[in-house]
């Protein structure tokens, strides 16, 4: 790192660092849990969990908190994610792999729309 | 690479004692062992405030705190939250549970100004803290004269944070009026009040504020050189404040020719060997010069005839950490929180008998009631509260009546509780007002720099008397007597060491007067406290 020389290259450094810290916010817009029960894992969910945060990485979406969480009592479909966009009714999708992790993120984040061949509940649990 | 989760580590003197650094370290190691590295993060903060829970982990983004004593611990928060995404109820900090908590959070949440960043932020990382509005303030001052800067600061009513709440733009303004081919800015970083720790807390979590403040001042009065006067055994806040010059150093903001301006700044951190009366600016200026710590007479004032004789500001730790946000965000800003005689907000240190221990950033005229009960969440070990000491070692003891006082910088004019550095002491029932007077004397008569007569006579001879009645041996006489030396070192003594000492000892004497009273002729400390020498029989508790 050089030194900084005007206020410009300091608002740099101050733009690109946020980016960064975003990770830590605790108020996004929305997020997704990801279920890591026993089942969950064994089922792939750590790839899944993996996926989710790659993709977002990729499409530098930052308002997204990635939580996990015990498991959602929904073995038969693990690994199961759950999206939650604001004040809408959470959804929960089942049988998330990464390439369904990647689609979820593109239609039901980005675009708004529920993947609904992958929903397996709406609303709270 | 960003990754999805964070703990923070609260890496604070406090949290190293309880082996924050072990933790960290096994932490790592458990998340290294489950594969985990490339999904969390951990990274050192500053204190996240409460020290009562063993080392606090801040979970994010999930937002829960973790109290961690050993590394059992560490392997159920691992195996637990962070495997199996299940939160262990028992590890996790609860927020105390008064009526009013909610509010309480919102409140401190809201109102953080010094300590904004500390606990959010690597302190270790320049970067991080230029994320978070750093430096800012002073690019925006490079852009101003001075004396708009002495102008804003002036509106903004902030007042010194180290004690005696002296107008920090006045102050400011003496100096840039002075025509003198060299001035200087000193940091007071020497907190010797017993209690105090927020000037650390601050240096530990984000140590780039106070930089930035110096340089401001630097800037606006005309000095290109500043101290750092430290304490000596503060050894993470000199290590975070050291990494933090060489950090500026390297990014062009300490040094030649800063931001392109013309204007130049150099920065020393110099330790402190830890007597009390160095804490005073004119014997800390006596220290860097590298006298023996003594004060000198004053005026001349500092800010006219400082360090090598020249102009030099002195302030407090958390004095300086204030500007940066008042220059970027303005007067008014600053003045929408506290009070109209004492704007902004305090950070106050809570210690003694309460649940909840740590430090806590609340707006000025905060109430001691509300301090002791909302934030410290009461009195300890279901006991009842005694007495208060606010404002540090040379602050006033109140009744635990009287807490409703709200404290800024006038409630010692208008109700007798003085504000000081901020320290709040709660004593809680067990303990004996004749003990607790001689115990702080004590700490008087041993930091007396022995300069001057009515200081250093007058601690030995208080001290004297107050041992009588924890014998069992004082007289009314003996009380009278206090008074009269009070007097005398209040209106004799040199320097502030001296003339403070009579505010705690005439305070609890006023207030304990029965107490005091009940210790003469009896057989027994009426507390239980003091041993009383063997009178007739066998007189014991
Ligand atoms: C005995 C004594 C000890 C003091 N100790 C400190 C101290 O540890 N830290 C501090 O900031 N000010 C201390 N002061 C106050 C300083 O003399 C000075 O007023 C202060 O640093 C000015 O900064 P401020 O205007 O920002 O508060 C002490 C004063 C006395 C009389
Ligand atoms: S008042 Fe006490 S500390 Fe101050 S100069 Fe006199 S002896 Fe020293
Ligand atoms: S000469 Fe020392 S006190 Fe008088």
């Amino acid at each position: 790192m050089g030194k900084i020389k005007s206020l410009e290259e300091l608002m740099k450094i101050k733009e690109n660092t946020l980016k960064d810290l975003k990770m830590r916010d605790t108020d996004k817009r929305g997020k997704i849990v990801v279920a890591m029960g026993t089942c969950g894992i064994a089922a792939g969910a750590k790839e899944t969990l993996k996926a989710i945060v790659d993709v977002l990485n990729e499409k530098g979406i930052e308002d997204i908190a990635v939580v996990q969480s015990g498991c959602f009592g929904l073995c038969d479909v693990e690994p199961t994610i759950e999206v939650r966009i604001g004040e809408n009714e959470p959804i929960i999708y089942g049988h998330v792999t990464p390439n369904q992790a990647k689609r979820i993120i593109e239609q039901h984040v980005l675009e708004g729309k529920v993947v609904s061949d992958l929903v397996v509940k709406r609303g709270e649990l | 690479m960003r990754k999805p989760i964070t703990i923070l580590v609260s890496i604070d003197s406090n949290s190293i004692l309880l082996g924050a650094r072990h933790f960290k370290n096994y932490l790592i190691n458990r998340l290294e062992h489950y594969n985990l590295t490339e999904l969390v993060d951990v990274l050192e903060t500053g204190s996240l405030g409460r020290y009562d829970q063993g080392v606090l982990f801040l979970l994010l983004p999930d937002n829960k705190m973790y109290g961690i004593k050993d590394t059992n611990d560490i392997e159920l928060f691992v195996e637990e939250q962070l495997l199996k995404g299940r939160p262990v109820k028992e590890l996790i900090v609860e927020e105390i549970q008064t009526p009013k908590s909610v509010e309480a959070k919102k409140v401190t949440e809201e109102e953080r100004i010094v300590l904004k960043r500390a606990g959010k932020i690597d302190p270790k990382n320049i970067e991080e803290y230029i994320a978070f509005d750093g430096y800012q303030g002073f690019a925006k001052a490079l852009e101003m004269k001075p004396s708009e800067i002495v102008n804003e600061l002036k509106a903004s009513g902030l007042r010194g944070r180290g004690g005696a709440g002296f107008p920090t733009g006045l102050k400011w303004e003496f100096t840039m009026n002075v025509n003198a081919p060299e001035k200087f800015i000193i940091c007071n970083a020497d907190e010797g009040e017993p209690g105090t720790f927020k000037d650390r807390l601050i240096m530990e979590g984000d140590p780039h504020s106070v930089i930035e403040g110096m340089l401001i001042a630097g800037y606006t009065v005309g000095a290109s050189k500043g101290y750092v006067y430290i304490r000596g055994e503060y050894f993470e806040s000199v290590d975070n404040l050291r990494n933090a010059i060489a950090q500026a150093y390297e990014y062009g903001l300490l040094g030649e020719n800063i931001l392109d301006s013309g204007f130049s700044f150099d920065l020393t951190v110099r330790l402190g060997a830890g007597a009390y009366v160095c804490g005073e600016e004119t014997a800390l200026i006596e220290s860097i010069e590298g006298k023996s710590g003594r004060p000198r007479l004053k005026p001349p004032y500092p800010p006219v005839k400082g360090l090598f004789q020249k102009p030099t500001v002195v302030n407090n730790v958390e004095t300086f950490a204030s500007v940066p946000a008042i220059v970027l965000k303005g007067a008014e800003w600053f003045k929408s929180f506290g009070t109209p005689s004492s704007p902004g907000t305090k950070v106050f240190s809570l210690c003694g008998n309460l649940v909840r221990r740590g430090i806590v950033e609340a707006p000025m005229g905060t109430t001691v009631a509300d301090l002791i009960f909302k934030y410290g969440g009461g009195i300890e070990g279901g006991k009842m509260l005694k007495m208060v000491q606010t404002g540090g070692a040379a602050g006033t003891f109140i009744k635990a009546d009287e807490i409703n006082i709200p404290l800024d910088f006038d409630s010692f004019k208008n109700h007798g509780a003085s504000l000081g550095s901020g320290v709040i002491l709660a004593i809680d029932d067990s303990h004996c007002a004749v003990d607790v007077a001689l115990n702080l004397m004590e700490f008087f008569a041993h930091e007396s720099c022995g300069k001057c007569t009515p200081c250093r006579e007058g601690t030995r001879l208080i001290v004297n008397i107050l041992r009588e009645f924890s014998k069992g041996r004082g007289t009314l006489e003996m009380l009278d007597n206090l008074y009269d030396i009070a007097y005398t070192m209040q209106n004799s003594a040199f320097c502030g060491l001296g003339q403070s000492v009579p505010v705690p000892l005439t305070s609890i004497l006023d207030r304990f007067r029965d107490e005091f009273e009940a210790h003469i002729g009896a057989d027994t400390c009426p507390v239980g406290v003091c041993r009383f020498d063997k009178k007739k029989k066998k007189a014991r508790k």
